[in-house]
């Protein structure tokens, strides 16, 4: 070690150091005069102020980590529906722009460039503000195929009612799980005998059967509820039964898989055109039909430039997400950083809560994709 | 003649194909055209779905027909080989091409042929179409926020002289091509700051920046007759003891009395507003968050432990958390982390806290670039005696940015596409603007015109940057 190697990092140890010093102390001293102590005891407090939507049953009565909660399930909420319809976007743009038809790649050249360019919060604005205000009333909706109803209240579904739906919960995983051992008993087949093993119809055989037994064995009943129009005074209506999306979720997911599915679309065109041709050729002169060299040479090394920067829009999605609070879903950010802040005036408290979450999940998902990363890459020798 | 079969055409009958395959094509546009244009239903007489799916079955056969390979004829083939390879893809075309025919119509009647241009008042917009009186009326709010409409010329001012000193660089010849880099790196953004602080803020002549300048401009001078020897020492001890001497010995007794003298009125930045302020931050934002993101990104590959553990910890700190949270942070915690009687600009801290964000970004970007760079660069410039700095200043920066071009404007792009996000600390600026507009008692209602005038604003200016920087992109490949 010498003396130049050493200089710089101490200097820049001192520098953080006072740094953090500076910005605690002061606030050791801001806290002080304000006479607010520092802690997390609040988190049980009684919370007293009520949410629009949630998940998990909530009212002022309940403590401000129950609040927490429903903000993080409600992110979580959207962010899953994005993921979903930002995925089937993007896969099919993605796929439209590869397209030797010229009006399909241009339709789809013309989307991208356009949801693409235009900030996510003034898609959002427009879909709640702009769109969906241009929805009809309740009294005035037609049912979409008798059961949706459309409106400027929200969009009413019909919903289920389970009777014992924990067995039915049990039958579907219990699929997932044979399905896993029937994919490993046909890898082990294949490898040493040679013999291929139809494991896509057994695994889609396997979670319909599966789930029907406990239909018809494990006293699992479900009945449908349709929404029904009702009159709460002379001009109000609402839906009764069935479930609401709210218009502010209605919204949000629009924006957020629109726009990320730009990105996913461009993930998935460079994927596919980043398989070289002389691998498709390859594949073909050794006799393997268009099907098979799909799915057994051009996908798996496809996939390989497709999914660590899916992963990442998946990331960012999540992290968009949290724009919500412009339009009043009940999410992470505004339930917690917003209204329990302003009830409670704990600033570091709550922001720290809050971006530790942020922090937690998108670390997570980046140590995961790091372990993914190492394991799918070419191993050269 | 030969024997015609409708089911696989060929090119013996290429001519009785032809004809009715393109009458056919033609008449399923025309019932499409002719319905969404004039409401006219020429298959009214047929029931209900056929008459609705009618055009894309015809159209459909049409296309079939003229379906020829290698007919000789120029426009045929083109046709076939883009729009009408197969069955599938002719569905398709013909899908996309009766999509357009159907929405151009009502699209057309909003954005201009009902819609209303003239007027200064809701009344104004009777028709069914789009108002864009409201968009007139509004438009100076939309541009400069809440800035005083006597001043507003000193916003157009400020831009149009930037944007002047930033064009410098396509008219410099080759004996200050050299100094570009220094003038756009250090040059330029000190005359943006004045611009903005003299003009757009009014702010005093004398506060501590105008010090520095002095010190600097001195100093700088002075160097000239220094021999280079001593020169590093100098430029380090000299413009800082100037600096003092000028603020605390010169003009300390005169320091209140100049400090009151403006030249313009003074508009705080909560007055700031619209696409101007969205310029503004996006300006010195990505003016910031290059250089804290190069230096991270080195830091990041650096082989001294504290200093790339730091510089990890910084970027995956502030890549792990989303923007609006941090904007909550510096309007909501940050005060609590300074001294009382110190307060710092709400514009200001939205500047530092969204530079230190997207400057996170952008040292994930340049260390992809640096890691692309094989090992042989660094070890040929290490043998040729080279240190750390001059290394990667001569040999490693340049080729490593060249290469993270697109990234960086992806970047940037991002960084402009988060602009609006302010509306969290309560600066507006366009749509945030649009936002109060839209509640304003008077104008209700017109929420539409409003989101589709940003949105247009919007996608010119990222448009024209991401054409830009592919325009850069293809400038400086290299090939290796």
């Amino acid at each position: 070690m010498n003396f130049k190697k050493i200089l710089p990092q101490l200097l820049t140890l001192v520098v953080v150091i006072l740094v953090f010093g500076f910005f605690s102390y002061n606030a050791q001293v801001n806290m002080e005069n304000r006479g607010i102590t520092f802690g997390y005891g609040f988190l049980s407090q009684e919370s007293s102020f009520d949410v629009q939507f949630s998940l998990i049953e909530y009212d002022g009565s309940h403590s401000y980590f129950r609040a927490y909660l429903v903000g993080l399930l409600n992110t979580i909420l959207v962010s899953v529906i994005g993921i979903i319809f930002a995925t089937i976007i993007g896969v099919v743009v993605g796929i439209a722009r590869l397209s030797s038809n010229y009006l399909i790649e241009r339709t789809a050249a013309i989307y991208v460039e356009f949801f693409r360019n235009i900030p996510l919060l003034l898609q959002i604005f427009f879909w709640y503000f702009a769109a969906l205000r241009a929805l009809p009333l309740p009294e005035k909706a037609e049912p979409m195929f008798g059961v949706f109803f459309l409106t400027i209240k929200g969009f009413f579904i019909p919903a289920f009612i389970w009777n014992n739906l924990d067995i039915f919960i049990y039958s579907v995983i219990a699929a997932i799980i044979a399905i896993f051992f029937v994919r490993a008993y046909a890898k082990k087949k294949q490898e040493n005998q040679g013999t291929q093993t139809p494991v896509l119809l057994i695994s889609i055989g396997l979670l319909i059967i599966l789930p029907l037994l406990s239909f018809l064995l494990g006293g699992v009943d479900a009945s449908i509820e349709i929404p029904v129009i009702e009159q709460l005074s002379k001009t109000s209506f609402t839906f009764k039964g069935g479930l609401k999306l709210p218009p502010e979720l209605i919204s949000l997911a629009l924006a957020l898989s629109l726009y990320t599915a730009t990105f996913i679309a461009e993930c998935v065109r460079a994927g596919v055109q980043g398989v070289s041709k002389g691998q498709k050729e390859a594949a073909a002169s050794i006799g393997l039909t268009p099907n098979q060299v799909l799915k057994l040479v051009v996908m798996p090394q496809a996939l390989r430039i497709i999914i660590p920067p899916t992963t990442n829009q998946y990331l960012n999605l999540t992290k968009n997400s949290s724009l919500a609070a412009a339009i009043a879903y009940p999410d992470l950010v505004l339930v917690f950083a917003g209204t329990a802040l302003m009830q409670t005036g704990r600033a570091i408290e709550i922001v720290s809560i809050t971006m530790l979450t942020y922090l937690t999940l998108s670390i997570t998902i980046s140590i995961f994709m790091n372990w993914y990363n190492k394991k799918i890459a070419i191993k050269e020798k | 003649m030969n024997k015609l079969n409708f089911l696989s055409p060929d090119k013996n009958n290429l001519y009785a194909y032809l004809y009715s395959g393109i009458s056919l094509l033609s008449l399923s546009i025309l019932i499409v055209f002719l319905n969404s244009f004039f409401s006219l239903d020429l298959t009214s007489f047929l029931p209900g779905t056929i008459s609705y799916f009618l055009p894309l079955i015809i159209g459909f056969i049409g296309l079939h027909l003229i379906r020829i390979e290698y007919s000789g004829i120029k426009f045929l083939d083109i046709i076939n080989k883009n729009i009408n390879t197969n069955n599938f893809n002719a569905l398709l075309s013909l899908l996309i091409i009766f999509a357009v025919i159907k929405s151009l119509p009502p699209l057309l009647s909003w954005f201009i042929i009902d819609a209303n241009f003239a007027g200064d008042s809701k009344d104004a917009c009777s028709g069914s179409g789009a108002c864009w009186a409201y968009i007139k009326t509004w438009f100076n709010r939309f541009m400069y926020g809440m800035y005083p409409n006597a001043e507003q010329w000193r916003i157009n001012l400020s831009f149009i002289a930037l944007a002047f000193l930033g064009g410098v660089g396509f008219f410099a010849t080759e004996k200050f091509k050299k100094y570009l880099t220094l003038y756009y790196v250090v040059v330029y953004p000190v005359i943006a700051f004045l611009f903005i602080f003299f003009f757009i803020s009014g702010g005093p002549i004398f506060f501590d920046f105008s010090y520095g300048i002095i010190a600097a401009v001195i100093s700088i001078v002075i160097g000239f007759f220094i021999p280079s020897k001593f020169k590093m020492y100098y430029f380090l001890i000299i413009p800082i003891t100037i600096y003092i001497l000028l603020k605390y010995v010169f003009f300390h007794e005169e320091l209140i009395e100049l400090g009151k003298i403006q030249a313009f009125e003074w508009v705080e930045t909560g007055a700031w507003g619209g696409l101007s302020l969205t310029f503004i931050v996006s300006f010195f934002c990505l003016i910031f968050c290059f250089p804290v993101g190069l230096f991270l990104s080195l830091g990041r590959r650096s082989d001294l432990p504290i200093i790339k553990y730091i510089s990890i910890g910084f970027i995956e700190f502030w890549r792990g958390v989303p923007l609006i949270t941090v904007l909550f942070m510096s309007s909501v915690m940050f005060p609590m982390f300074l001294p009382e009687d110190m307060f710092i600009d709400k514009l200001v801290r939205v500047i530092i806290a969204i530079s230190l964000f997207e400057a996170a970004y952008v040292a994930e970007v340049i260390r992809g670039g640096l890691q692309a760079l094989p090992r042989g660069q660094y070890d040929a410039a290490k043998s040729l005696g080279m240190g750390y700095w001059k290394m990667h200043i001569f040999v490693i920066l340049p080729q490593a940015l060249k290469l993270v071009i697109p990234g960086i404007a992806n970047t940037f792009l991002a960084l402009v596409k988060d602009t609006p996000l302010i509306f969290v600390v309560g600066l507006l600026e366009i749509v945030g603007m649009l936002n109060l507009a839209k509640t304003n008692p008077e104008w209700l209602g017109f929420a539409m015109e409003g989101y589709v005038f940003a949105s247009i604003v919007f996608f010119i200016i990222c448009y024209a940057m991401s054409k830009y920087s592919y325009n850069l992109e293809q400038k400086y490949k290299t090939e290796r």
